[in-house]
């Protein structure tokens, strides 16, 4: 029974949740012995004072759209991705080899290249959990953790053999040509006449984030297939009742999960970098775990749950900056929300249902 | 091509130091999910009690209580993930997940705070180790053929926790089969109705297991920073939590497969290092990058079931709710 | 002795979960030495009760006397010092345990397990000889029957020498003569001066073997009366409120030419048990046939195989044309496609989607239908103005297309299906357990439907448990045991008791 009204479902206990986390990461920094309130202030001037701190924010919240989406759409259909590292590191591949050996006339028709070659390299890693998990039932939570460190050896190897210049000693692609670089959220709001910092990285690819949150709300919630995906992840045995497929549902959920964790990579590799390097990845396949639960697994919800950990990610090298309090503040934090919005959700909801239910009775009676 | 250069004494010896992490991790993780409950977060733990042992024995010089430390960081892991998923029967995938990464966060930050060091403890001497024990007649019987060196170089020489993790195996194997606690453990893990309704609390042998797999994985924490090598440093674990998960799947949550499978993993691990003694072996060089992902991938082989069926305990993952 | 004393009473107890009132002020007194029936519909808060004096669950209010003492029953552990056993309706038992370890289960001598697991074989060959409750001590739980881990869990509580003995809707999944054979048993632990509670929601086992009843409805209890003072129809007045018919209003049947046709149809499961032996059967235009059978015999296998989520073997034919039963058309969408509806067995795990809003559910399984689509899209618009229309005719109350399925109850969650089902104009219409966990008030109406469907000609085949079901809606009925068909009848032509021989495996 729903005891709950939708709002309080939708909008108080992820609310609830992050407050909780909120308060840990504050008596975190105070155990570490530094000021909480002058850390929020520094965070919120080095994420959101500036539109160089806006630049870097909405940088982040790109990459963790893509990597949210994914977890997002996996979740839907029952299903927990953990490769979102790995499938965001091959699409790096994808899109290096797209942009190093064809020579492309214009950055319009190149992005849409890179994205097809970062989608379609994400896919591929996430198709053989996929298919191990469809076919012969191999966990698939532990089968993405395993491909995560086999994307790093497999990335390592190109990298260090193949791809690296020669002359070179750093494990990295040699710089993208220029005809293939992505136009900053500078050089698209020129013209607007709104100035916006030059030396921040976000680009276009945040505009294809966007449209990614707007086209996997279409599918989860406006088509056939979407419906399938969801009754698929809520009752399996009710799926086959309907005739829809587990091995098919299972290989699309996770394609289309991998293809957009792999598609954060024209946003990093291709938009801020302009090469492959070996970190390139930086956590952000392990931070759309946390963006897909806070968000509810909903689009919006994840477009806003990445804005908002873009701003802890900038404000988090802020801080690593001008105190002594390292980046792996934001590992704390990222850890703290996935437990209070995934793992502990009842210990939030069941108190609140309790008081909705005496709420509601002191209404009634 | 020398084969038998593959089972060079030192490889071997290497094995067993490295197997011996995995085998406390998938001990620990065999007494969880025997009990019902999964844990992804045995990486977490193992690392959390890797940075505690280390700093603790770091700053008091005793490597003792550095131990009694680690595991004590463990345990309360431990702790939160047994109240994610038994109290709050939330989902035990996503709270083993968040404790991998708040150890893989507090461990640097708390390191940076107390050492400065970029998120490593000092190196550790003297107290601050677990030292190698020589077994009585090790260097007089080492002139012994064959038998002589396996005695004195690969069974003696290891430090304590070695030998404490492998007599964990016929412990545990007892614990299970030959005690009530350990039939109380299994049914709570098959059918936790089944003890309900018997009177006993499932609440209370669920946090049983999940602490027991805390002491565990602190000691084997401990070991990687103290015994293994000598110190901490960011994200030493490097997925053995994960590696241990799947020896434990390979060894279809059996204590004596579970030490088999650990040694098969260790070796990986240590012929991994010695890429010279492969070429020497096998004629032509290996990619450093392929022996490094090997266990990773004999691991997806091995879920793939071209080993075996694996059924995991049947209640395992599941909250335990009361049916109406 | 305090034979003066009540074995059990219970006074005002009261139990809700969430806004649900699943017991309302219960007081009940049960004699020491007799057989108390406990008889009620589905969700009438028998189970509740139960487990609340077996400490399963917590009461609100009220109070337990054991024996005359006031007991406080906090949880099982409780309950079992107080003397109590319960065998529930699915057993506790732990399936790759012996026999042994789960009778000793939570009841074991001290920490190690070799003294405790020789005491409990010692008592088990007394228990045995005691009550004729034979079993092999060192067989697993998963290689015995039914029947036989039922008399585990009654060795278990013997074991842990309860006086009391309440028993959850027993008879579910034995054959009439396991039944026979249980109610004997515990005619022999009344003598031996066992105080044996009977929850049921049959009243012929009430009227058989109880000495007292008490009759429950909507969370009361509405009546307790002396066996041999009562008839069946009062009880079945006080278990509902009012008088019901117990047969279904139709016409004979005008059977048209066959649409189902099964020739040797045999499933095999996962375990590589086979499942289903043979299957010859025919379903004709116009008549509903009924496979009765205790659960369990093949009845489920029969329908998920025919309808399309289970793999066999054999000829299956509709309307003259193969249906593919292993294929790349073997699944639920191919057999909607060809014809076929199907209501589930298991609403809630099969039927329904239970999180999805009932527009969603109406959708469920045609989701891809022309009508329900415009181009790569749902077409939302069109499914909901169908639900509303829906859910008018069939009268689902409430009447709320954004409700998800699971805050609808048993009866309105049935009508759902049924109207997604019947109004598609199917050729064949499979129907698993169509009234199970529904109020009488919905069970007419969805008889009705079932037979005004028949009426236009429809081929309809019926599994159902409940014999009384089977006998007043199918034309035919066809008794399975262990996977094969052991006979069909007519249904004007047989009774209870013959069906009762077949489903049992006995003669032919």
């Amino acid at each position: 029974m729903d005891v709950m009204p939708k709002w309080a479902e939708v909008v108080l206990v992820p609310l609830i949740s992050l407050l909780l986390a909120a308060i840990l990461s504050a008596l975190v920094i105070l155990a570490i012995g530094e000021d909480p309130v002058a850390a929020v202030n520094l965070m919120i001037t080095g994420a959101l004072g500036s539109t160089y701190g806006w630049g870097y924010t909405l940088y982040y919240a790109t990459n963790f759209m893509f990597t949210g989406l994914a977890v997002a759409v996996a979740f839907h259909a029952g299903l927990f991705n953990i490769g979102g590292e790995g499938q965001a590191m091959l699409g790096g591949l994808g899109v290096a080899l797209v942009c190093l050996f064809i020579p492309w006339p214009h950055w319009t028709i190149a992005v849409l290249a890179a994205t097809v070659g970062a989608a379609l390299f994400g896919a591929l890693w996430a198709a053989i959990p996929a298919y191990l998990q469809a076919k012969r039932g191999s966990h698939i939570v532990i089968t993405t953790i395993m491909f995560n460190f086999i994307a790093a050896a497999v990335l390592n190897y190109m990298l260090v053999n193949i791809l690296r210049p020669a002359g070179s000693m750093d494990p990295a692609t040699e710089r993208f040509p220029e005809a293939v670089h992505l136009p900053s959220l500078h050089d698209l709001l020129a013209p607007f006449g709104i100035a916006f910092s030059k030396a921040a990285p976000a680009n276009v690819s945040l505009v294809i984030a966007i449209i990614a949150c707007v086209l996997v709300w279409v599918l989860i919630w406006r088509t056939p297939l979407g419906l399938e995906i969801r009754a698929y992840g809520k009752s399996h045995r009710a799926a086959s009742y309907a005739g829809i497929g587990a091995v098919r549902i299972t290989m699309i959920a996770m394609l289309i999960s991998g293809g957009l964790a792999g598609m954060m990579a024209i946003n990093n590799v291709m938009g801020e970098a302009e090469r492959l390097v070996l970190n390139a990845v930086e956590g952000a396949g392990f931070i759309g775990i946390a963006v897909a639960l806070m968000g509810r697994s909903h689009p919006f919800g994840v477009f806003l749950a990445a804005i908002l950990f873009g701003f802890l990610y900038q404000g988090g090298a802020e801080l690593a900056l001008w105190t002594s309090i390292p980046r792996e503040l934001i590992v704390v934090i990222q850890a703290l929300v996935i437990l209070f919005t995934g793992a502990l959700d009842n210990m939030v909801r069941m108190p609140l249902e309790r008081l909705f239910l005496a709420f509601r009775r002191g209404g009634t009676t | 091509m020398n084969f038998l250069a593959l089972f060079d004494l030192s490889v071997l010896d290497s094995t067993v130091r490295l197997a011996v992490p995995l085998l406390l991790a998938c001990l620990a993780g065999l007494f969880s999910e025997r009990g019902g409950i999964f844990d992804i977060g045995l990486e977490g733990k193992m690392l959390a009690a890797a940075f505690f042992s280390a700093a603790i024995a770091a700053t008091t010089g005793s490597v003792w209580i550095g131990l009694l430390a680690g595991i004590g960081a463990s345990l309360t892991l431990s702790a939160i993930h047994g109240v994610a998923s038994i109290t709050f029967r939330g989902n035990q995938l996503i709270s083993g997940v968040a404790i991998n990464f708040l150890a893989a966060g507090l461990t640097v930050l708390i390191a940076q705070s107390w050492f400065q060091q970029g998120g490593r403890t000092p190196s550790l001497i003297g107290g601050g180790r677990f030292e190698p024990i020589t077994l009585p007649f090790a260097d007089a019987l080492s002139t012994v053929p064959f038998l002589g060196p396996l005695y004195s170089e690969l069974i003696s020489g290891h430090s304590i926790l070695v030998y404490v993790a492998l007599l964990c195996v016929p412990g545990t194997w007892y614990i299970l089969f030959r005690t009530r606690f350990g039939l109380r453990l299994r049914a709570v893990g098959e059918n936790p109705a089944a003890v309900d309704t018997a009177g006993v609390s499932v609440v209370g042998l669920r946090f049983a297991a999940v602490g027991i797999c805390g002491v565990l994985c602190g000691i084997a924490g401990a070991y990687l920073a103290t015994g293994l090598q000598a110190g901490f440093v960011k994200d030493m674990t490097a997925g053995r939590g994960f590696i241990a998960l799947a020896a434990l799947i390979f060894a279809k949550w059996r204590p004596w497969h579970a030490l088999w499978a650990t040694l098969l993993f260790g070796y990986l691990q240590a012929i991994a290092l010695r890429p010279d003694i492969i070429e020497g072996a096998l004629g032509f060089k290996v990619q450093v990058q392929l022996l490094d992902a090997m266990p990773y991938i004999l691991t997806v082989v091995i879920l793939a079931g071209f080993v075996g069926k694996a059924i995991p305990p049947r209640a395992g993952g599941e909250p335990y709710v009361k049916e109406r | 002795m305090t034979a003066t004393h009540p074995a059990i009473e219970l006074k005002g107890i009261s139990k809700a979960f969430g806004p649900v009132q699943a017991n309302k002020d219960i007081s009940i007194r049960v004699m020491p030495g007799t057989i108390h029936g406990i008889i009620g519909e589905n969700g009438a808060g028998k189970s509740t009760l139960m487990s609340i004096l077996y400490g399963f669950y917590k009461a609100d209010a009220g109070e337990v006397f054991i024996s005359g003492q006031k007991t406080e029953i906090p949880d099982s552990q409780a309950a079992i010092a107080a003397g109590i056993g319960m065998v529930f309706q699915h057993f506790k038992l732990v399936e790759n345990f012996t026999v042994l370890e789960n009778i000793i289960l939570g009841a074991e001598d001290g920490g190690f397990l070799k003294p405790s697991l020789a005491k409990a074989r010692k008592s088990l060959v007394e228990l045995a000889a005691e009550y004729e409750l034979n079993v092999d001590p060192d067989a697993r739980i998963e290689e015995i029957g039914v029947g036989m881990q039922q008399r585990v869990e009654i060795l278990k509580a013997l074991y842990r020498q309860a006086d009391i003995l309440i028993l959850d809707e027993p008879t579910g999944v034995l054959t009439p003569a396991e039944a026979d054979q249980l109610f004997r048993i515990l005619g022999r632990l009344r003598e031996e001066g066992k105080t044996i509670i009977l929850i049921t929601h049959k009243l012929r086992e009430i009227m058989d073997t109880t000495d007292t009843v008490s009759v429950m409805r909507r969370g009361e209890m509405t009546a307790t009366v002396k066996t041999s003072e009562t008839s069946p129809e009062q009880l079945a007045e006080l278990m509902v409120g009012r008088k019901v018919l117990l047969r279904v209003d139709k016409t004979p049947a005008a059977p048209g030419p066959v649409v189902l046709d099964i020739q040797n149809l045999r499933v095999v499961d996962d375990q590589k048990v086979e499942r289903l032996r043979g299957i010859d059967l025919q379903v004709r235009a116009g008549e509903i046939l009924g496979i009765a059978g205790v659960a369990g015999n093949g009845q489920s296998e029969l329908l998920e195989v025919l309808g399309g989520y289970a793999d066999g073997t054999g000829t299956v034919t509709l309307n003259g044309q193969p249906i593919d039963l292993t294929g790349k058309y073997s699944d639920g969408r191919s057999r909607r496609d060809n014809g076929i509806a199907h209501v589930p067995e298991d609403r809630q795990r099969e039927g329904l989607i239970m999180d999805f809003a009932a527009w969603e559910n109406t959708a469920f399984g045609y989701h891809r239908d022309p009508a329900y689509t415009s181009g790569m899209l749902s077409n939302n618009a069109a499914i909901k103005t169908e639900t509303q229309a829906k859910m008018d005719r069939f009268d689902v109350r409430p009447p709320n297309l954004q409700l998800a399925a699971k805050n609808f109850s048993g009866g309105n969650q049935q009508k759902i299906v049924l109207a997604r089902e019947i109004e598609r104009n199917p050729d064949l219409l499979l129907v698993g357990q169509p009234t199970r966990g529904v109020d009488i008030g919905a069970i007419e109406f969805i008889h009705q439907q079932i037979v005004a469907l028949r009426d236009q000609g429809k081929a309809i085949l019926l599994v159902s448990v409940e014999l009384e079901e089977i006998l007043s809606l199918a034309d035919r009925v066809a008794v399975m045991f262990d996977g094969r068909i052991m006979g069909e009848r007519l249904s004007q032509d047989t009774d209870e008791k013959e069906l009762g021989l077949l489903m049992a495996g006995v003669g032919a």
